[in-house]
């Protein structure tokens, strides 16, 4: 499983970074969000739950 | 629609969600428009590409008529940033997101405790009961979006009366034209100055970036000074009165929160959902979108009633219940889509500051008055409390 985000729909709300600050970060020069670290299988219900707040639909979890 | 009672939005939202979660209504300003009800639907539409934030749109949902003149005069507050639509939007909200990052509002958190510390000291040197709105509730935002903007806490008096009378929606035209000038005029005094020489402040930090890449004119700024002031203030200082309240009248719930400190950001999510002071987002559809059965044609105007998504049973469990364990972040308090509120992150902090403060230093706070004397804003845009009288 990966994450794919897309920076040019983020808005940078911040809401992966709340939901896990291991995986996501928002970039010092533009705010947008960075992906830290691929997942491990714990980090699944963390990433789905950052997906699912996400406003702009930015972050994607794939096989 | 009105409210039964003081947390709850309109018990009509919980007949929309079940019956016609999409339905046509008549607006309180004579406008009509979709009324989204429900979770889903309200966080689909409002994440729709094709539906659009401009508030000079004719089918543009408003509660309040404006004249076109006073629109065209106060159209940058608008077009600033909540107003606008992609590829405008796009450009101005990326020049500001660096400014409320996670890590930016974290670095603020020493500030943030100085000032609800010195709030709280003033409180208890002064006489009882205390109005908690006007010694907390109010002056913390206040001061910390004033301190961060570059704008000076002294003219405090100034726009806080000015946002009220603003976003009452019983304001007569003239008092309310007359408020709205006298902000623009403000803040084009203010950003001028700042023009001129930028201080390290957010405005002008702002003004040195667009200097570098034009996306804000004058004007721009001007509504946008307006716009992060008005919603940096208000807004949280409502959660801050409602949310003592709250606690105050779920005993179990503030006793679970003094147990445990570590609750406390949990506890302020669950309020920003419980509370949701901004009853909805209003937007126009571009194209006919079909949602629940529904098709809204292109043109018309959607209101995506977030105090009911926020109640939605079929999002959250016991969702007219007050929990603050319940950590749930999906609620649309702060909106959703790519308007979803900017400083989203430097509330949550204030208001984890304040909770996390206010009764360890004052445990035997209480209201002083009955809740049924409490005067909230029922005629207001954004909901809260005029008064909190306290004493401990």
């Amino acid at each position: 499983m990966r994450i794919i985000v897309d920076r040019e729909v983020c808005v940078g709300a911040g809401q992966c970074v709340l939901t896990a600050a291991e995986l996501f970060d928002q970039s010092e020069s533009d705010g947008r969000v960075v992906v830290v670290r691929q997942p491990q299988v714990a980090d699944l219900a963390a990433v789905r739950d950052a997906v699912g707040v996400c406003p702009a639909g930015a972050i994607s979890l794939v096989d | 629609m009105v409210r039964t009672a003081p947390f709850d939005p309109p018990p009509q939202y919980a007949h929309l969600r079940a019956d016609t979660p999409v339905t046509r209504a008549a607006l309180p300003g004579g406008r009509s428009a979709w009324l989204v009800s429900g979770h889903e639907n309200v966080r689909r539409l409002l994440a729709d590409p094709r539906v659009s934030s401009d508030r000079t749109h004719p089918a543009f949902p408003m509660f309040v008529e404006i004249s076109p003149e006073q629109m065209r005069k106060t159209a940058s507050f608008g077009k600033a940033l909540i107003g606008a639509d992609p590829p405008e939007h796009t450009d101005r909200r990326r020049m500001l997101i660096t400014e409320f990052t996670v890590r930016r509002i974290q670095g603020l958190r020493p500030r943030i405790e100085e000032i609800v510390h010195s709030c709280i000291d003033a409180m208890i040197a002064g006489d009882r009961p205390v109005d908690l709105v006007r010694e907390l509730a109010l002056p913390v935002p206040s001061l910390v979006i004033c301190e961060l903007l570059g704008v000076p806490y002294e003219d405090r008096e100034f726009f806080q009366g000015k946002t009220r009378t603003l976003i009452r929606r019983t304001t007569p035209p003239d008092e309310r034209s007359q408020a709205s000038d006298e902000l623009r005029a403000y803040f084009d005094r203010l950003i001028t100055a700042k023009e001129h020489s930028p201080g390290d402040d957010l405005l002008g930090r702002l003004i040195v970036r667009n200097r570098e890449t034009p996306v804000f004119s004058h004007e721009l700024l001007i509504g946008l000074a307006t716009l992060l002031l008005l919603a940096g203030h208000e807004t949280t200082a409502n959660v801050i009165a409602l949310g003592t309240l709250a606690l105050l009248e779920n005993p179990d719930q503030l006793a679970a929160l003094n147990a445990d400190p570590t609750l406390v950001p949990t506890a302020v999510e669950e309020m920003l959902r419980y509370l949701t002071i901004v009853e909805a987002g209003f937007r126009v559809a571009m194209a006919d979108i079909e949602i629940a059965g529904t098709v809204i044609r292109a043109g018309e105007g959607i209101v995506a009633l977030g105090q009911s998504a926020n109640r939605d049973q079929a999002a959250f469990q016991d969702a007219d219940q007050f929990d603050i364990g319940r950590g749930a972040r999906h609620h649309v308090a702060f909106g959703y889509g790519i308007h979803q509120c900017l400083g989203q992150n430097l509330a949550r902090m204030e208001l984890e500051v304040v909770f996390g403060t206010l009764f360890r230093r004052l445990p035997g706070l209480r209201v002083s008055t009955p809740l049924s004397e409490l005067p909230f804003k029922d005629d207001a845009a954004i909901y809260g409390l005029y008064e909190l009288p306290v004493t401990w």
